[in-house]
């Protein structure tokens, strides 16, 4: 996997008259810009909203990575599940989910979204957000430290990095053998016989 | 007018979501003149400081009607109490109001100790009351900062969350290793003694407040906007305000100097000397920012007094590590940042409790909504929700 925050591995440099070209794929470009810029919704449910609002704040300071929180599931790519989500707020979450944009990303913060936590027995929890929706990245704790949300974000953007590596090798493709190619053309004038 | 989404509709399932089978509350609210629109607002909003979903009904701009539509955060704590012994029900009480989990530690403890009648050692004492005061003005903090940001300065924020806040939880984190939810007061006393030079780092942090309360009040308190979004919006009259039962800063801001600290002295509340601000302008949003605002001050007089006074000595009482509470009932309640919390505790003899309610502030502060918002503008409302200051995980438990 490659680092989350190398950006040059993706860059072919050109020495030219007069300054430097820099060559990449489109797919780069975008996912490098993505990673940099992972806008959270501002949606706090329970105990873990208190430390996501404290990774917000002056201290922890999440801007500097471009997380900043956006007030609606329209402009947001991250859905950071924040609490306890109980059996009554299962379907707006799921609604929620359903109207960010594309391509859109989940971090389950804390015990209770992972599986429950202290509720673990109680009759009205939903037992884990990813019964609900897929999620990307799991933080454990109760509530998980500010720190460990910075490594959730770090993690998502090894994950979009690794998305361009995924795309690299279609772009890439390696020629195919001589024996593939016979069978191809075997194969090709088989049906234009039938 | 229909709109083709009104807000009653259940989301849709998408075949996906087994939970979303689960039952379906509806608020009971119907249109009926023409002009008349109906707004939802909620269960995700980002100044409804939570999960709180408020359904508004709509003549223009002006609110005609407001029903709040609690439940969101609904964990069931009363009946899993019944499930837990005594000290593991202390773990669910730090996530019940997780802004000042180190009072409803106290609130769960005085119940438990009326039932066992354990004596607490002074030490353990003074301690939980320097730890629930830095709890109360965290607690407040949080409310400075964000209720600013609901009516559009996001600066305070950054100075009341991001700094001094963090200072208590650091002190929090020294003393008990948790920066949210503590599980530090125990029943007979306080998990551990507070280690060497802690007391001294409270006093030097209650000096470096003094100041920087001037720097909130030019930031906020003093901002004209800020005093034009609160100024006579929201008011609350003492007897409204009583006939409904809210508590805490809630009603002082309506005039009634109720503090269970002055009236019902619990712990060692009686050696120390604060005033209890209430509210002049008649129980407006300004008033129950100010009164916050003012408590912190009184707070910090308080753990200065009691880091002079604190003795020396053990700090849990003789509590053993499996009790069984004698059958009977009990009721404690202290004063918590956000009002009265209380604990209801039946006991039948065995290690578990045979009922456990919270008579929880938020929750019976909130009824003042419907009546507060009634006639006010859209934008009003998140100043009235801003002001009442509570925590959804108090009010669904």
């Amino acid at each position: 996997m490659t680092s989350g925050f190398d950006i040059l591995h993706g860059l072919r440099r050109h020495k030219i008259v007069g300054g430097e070209l820099f060559l990449t794929t489109v797919d780069f470009f975008v996912d490098w810009g993505r990673k940099s810029s992972i806008w959270p919704l501002t949606f706090g449910l329970a105990c873990c909203a208190i430390e996501m609002m404290a990774s917000f704040a002056s201290k922890f300071d999440f801007d500097r990575m471009g997380v900043f929180p956006r007030p609606t599931p329209r402009q947001a790519d991250l859905l950071i599940i924040s609490g306890t989500v109980v059996k009554k707020m299962a379907p707006a979450v799921e609604r929620l989910y359903q109207e960010m944009p594309s391509p859109r990303f989940v971090v389950s913060m804390g015990a209770c979204s992972n599986c429950g936590g202290p509720y673990y027995d109680s009759y009205s929890v939903a037992k884990g957000v990813d019964k609900i929706i897929p999620v990307d990245v799991y933080i454990p704790g109760c509530p998980p430290r500010p720190e460990a949300l910075y490594t959730a974000v770090q993690t998502l953007q090894e994950k979009i990095d690794a998305y361009w590596d995924a795309g690299k090798q279609i772009l890439k493709p390696v020629p195919p053998s001589e024996e593939a190619l016979k069978k191809i053309n075997e194969a090709a004038i088989s049906a234009r016989g039938s | 007018m229909t709109s083709p989404t009104t807000p009653n509709t259940p989301p849709k399932n998408h075949g996906q979501a087994t939970l979303a089978d689960g039952p379906v509350f509806e608020t009971k609210i119907e249109q009926v003149g023409e002009h008349e629109m109906i707004l939802n607002m909620g269960p995700q909003h980002p100044s409804t400081h939570g999960v709180l979903r408020v359904v508004l009904k709509l003549d223009g701009e002006v609110i005609t009607e407001a029903v709040p539509d609690v439940g969101y955060l609904h964990r069931g704590l009363e009946k899993l109490s019944e499930n837990r012994t005594y000290p593991m029900n202390i773990v669910l009480s730090d996530r019940n109001d997780y802004l000042s989990a180190m009072n409803n530690n106290w609130a769960f403890c005085l119940a438990v100790e009326k039932l066992l009648k354990v004596e607490i050692p002074s030490r353990a004492e003074f301690i939980r009351v320097i730890v629930g005061e830095l709890n109360r003005i965290a607690s407040h903090m949080v409310f400075y900062g964000t209720y600013g940001i609901d009516l559009g300065a996001f600066t305070p924020f950054l100075y009341s969350f991001g700094r001094d806040r963090e200072e208590i939880l650091d002190l929090f984190e020294e003393i008990c290793g948790a920066r949210i939810t503590y599980n530090f007061i125990r029943v007979g006393g306080v998990m551990l003694d507070a280690p060497e030079g802690w007391i001294e780092r409270v006093k030097a942090f209650v000096d470096r407040m003094a100041p920087r309360l001037v720097e909130y009040d030019k930031l906020l308190t003093l901002n004209p906007i800020f005093i034009d979004r609160n100024l006579g919006i929201g008011r609350l009259p003492a007897e409204k305000a009583l006939a409904l039962g809210l508590t805490g800063p809630n009603l002082r801001a309506s005039g009634p100097a109720l503090d269970l600290r002055k009236d019902h002295p619990y712990s060692v509340y009686k050696e120390f000397h604060f005033d209890v601000p209430v509210g002049k302008g008649g129980g407006d949003c300004y008033d129950r920012f100010m009164v916050r605002r003012q408590e912190i001050t009184e707070s910090l007089k308080i753990v200065r007094q009691a880091c002079e006074k604190i003795p020396s000595g053990p700090v849990m009482g003789k509590v053993g590590r499996v009790y069984r509470p004698p059958a009977g009932e009990v009721f404690a309640q202290l004063e918590a940042p956000r009002g009265w919390l209380g604990s209801y505790l039946v006991s039948d003899g065995t290690e578990r409790p045979y009922r456990h309610h919270i008579r929880a502030p938020s929750f019976i502060n909130l009824q003042a909504l419907s009546d507060l918002v009634k006639g006010l503008k859209v934008a009003d409302t998140v100043a009235v929700l801003g002001s009442l200051d509570f925590v959804l995980g108090e009010v669904d438990r």
